[in-house]
């Protein structure tokens, strides 16, 4: 976190054709490894800023600096908050789609898929359709679609929003051993207050009309993170801290 | 009783109750066969007219084959640059709806007349014609519903225009093909069977309207009725063949071939 962001907004200004104001004058930096929060209401503009990250869509004003020039796609994983699988193709085929149109060889794609799925717990279910598995299962196969490019920054847009609490405590879980274990960098968008102290190291609290950030907290807590830090002191405090800070944005 | 057996025994029923009053009727009140033929004279015609009618009945599906094949290339292909440029929709879709709002009764004489002496050529641009609508449409909205988000991932991944045809909308587009074949597929028949009508062709090669129409002016009702019977029966046969080819193609993703146990 002492050197320069991995990728920074400046000033970064969203209007869309209708004429509404997504986002005006935002300033995130994301640091190399860091698990950030991007926090507020609904209509704040948080995934509108995440889908800009990734290069979905054009900037009304203001940019985005990257700290090695080539930003490429490989290096971007995305997550909706949807799975968005193609229902005609097996887990294993809409794991390999990023690499597929990569152009990455037949053999090499299906070992890397299989790979990834592994990873997200879900050995045994490459030749399973979409209609086939539960919700969770859904966003597994759409976290491992993200990871199979091995990317360096990964964007989450409320992912497991629609998911039962049992289910998302566990991919909570999962995620944060995957991220240990990987050194991604995540910038994830939520509008659970708990959700965003139990994963992140920083969160930034966003207010809507027009989409800003009003502040930023630190969650001074050390990974790894189980239930213990869920029912501790520390974590009571900042779900607190950052409640309130929710509040005034919703109030600003 | 349970529904699959239901489901065949319910209509044969039905049939069997049908043909046995009209074959009753028919002899009670002895209505004379070129007025009402009964069932078992059409039966009768149908097996010592068959090489004729058979001969017929080909000439009739190999129209309606072909021009419901040029129908599914040409559709696909226009909903697929369609898909491409969205002006070329806007500058040609309207009048590929004055193509199928026009009765085809209407525009027959002047296809044969421009075609003529080539009849068979004139035959299958009308069954295209009546074809090629459902495909269009349905193509093109299917090729138009591929999902918003995908989409997006797949622009994420730098995906070329053709890799997004291919890996994305072709397939989000299948269902609604297959939807558009079925119904093309009936209306191919029609329109091979209505042009036929209209072109009222003599000689070697000639299809089952025009045994229909042989048919009635020799007061040859069995014959009419047994003509009519390989129409639908070529009907039905079309509609079973493409409702087979959707579930095969559908069966492991689509919601509407998913079999469910709740």
């Amino acid at each position: 976190m002492s050197d320069a962001p991995l990728v920074a907004l400046r000033d970064v200004t969203k209007t869309f054709a209708n004429g509404t104001v997504a986002l005006a004058g935002l300033d995130l930096e994301i640091g190399e490894h860091e698990f950030l929060s991007l926090l507020g209401p609904s209509g704040c503009g948080k995934s509108t800023a995440l889908r800009l990250i990734a290069g979905l869509g054009e900037l009304t004003a203001g940019r985005i600096d990257w700290r090695e020039q080539h930003a490429a796609a490989r290096d971007i994983g995305f997550v909706f908050q949807e799975p968005t699988l193609m229902p005609w193709a097996t887990a294993l085929a809409n794991v390999q789609l990023p690499l597929r149109l990569a152009g990455v060889a037949a053999a090499e794609r299906a070992e890397r898929a299989r790979a990834a799925l592994a990873m997200v717990g879900l050995d045994g279910f490459e030749k399973a359709y979409p209609r086939e598995l539960s919700g969770g299962m859904k966003m597994r196969v759409s976290i491992a679609r993200a990871l199979v490019t091995e990317p360096r920054l990964l964007l989450l847009d409320e992912p497991f929003a629609a998911l039962d609490e049992i289910t998302r405590f566990r991919l909570n879980d999962d995620l944060l051993k995957l991220w240990q274990d990987q050194a991604w960098t995540v910038v994830f968008v939520t509008h659970s207050v708990y959700e965003s102290v139990y994963l992140s190291g920083r969160i930034a609290v966003m207010a809507a009309r027009p989409g800003r950030i009003i502040e930023t907290v630190a969650v001074e807590a050390p990974y790894p993170r189980d239930e213990t830090f869920r029912t501790s002191q520390t974590y009571n405090d900042h779900c607190r801290q950052v409640s309130g800070a929710l509040h005034k944005a919703m109030a600003a | 009783m349970n529904e699959r057996v239901l489901r065949w025994a319910a209509p044969l029923a039905i049939a069997a109750a049908v043909l046995g009053l009209w074959e009753w009727a028919i002899a009670a009140y002895e209505v004379p066969k070129y007025i009402m033929p009964a069932p078992s004279l059409i039966a009768v015609t149908l097996v010592t007219d068959w090489s004729s009618l058979m001969a017929s009945w080909w000439v009739t599906l190999q129209i309606t084959l072909a021009g419901l094949a040029v129908a599914v290339v040409g559709g696909v292909l226009l909903a697929v640059l369609f898909s491409q440029w969205r002006w070329l929709e806007l500058s040609l879709f309207p009048y590929a709806v004055i193509l199928q709002v026009t009765p085809i009764v209407a525009i027959a004489p002047l296809i044969i007349i421009w075609l003529d002496p080539n009849i068979k050529l004139a035959l299958l641009v009308m069954a295209w014609i009546v074809a090629f609508f459902p495909i269009l449409s349905n193509t093109t909205l299917g090729l138009n519903s591929a999902d918003h988000n995908l989409l997006n991932l797949f622009q994420l991944y730098g995906a070329s225009r053709w890799q997004v045809l291919w890996h994305l909308k072709l397939p989000a587009a299948l269902p609604y093909f297959l939807g558009g074949l079925r119904i093309a597929g009936g209306l191919a028949l029609i329109g091979a069977v209505v042009a036929e009508f209209t072109a009222g062709t003599g000689g070697a090669e000639t299809g089952l309207a025009f045994r229909i129409l042989e048919s009635g002016y020799r007061l040859n009702i069995a014959r009419m009725f047994a003509a009519l019977i390989l129409i639908s029966g070529t009907g039905v046969l079309i509609f079973l063949a493409f409702t087979a080819l959707t579930h095969v193609l559908l069966r492991k993703w689509h919601e509407s071939a998913v079999r469910r146990e709740n």
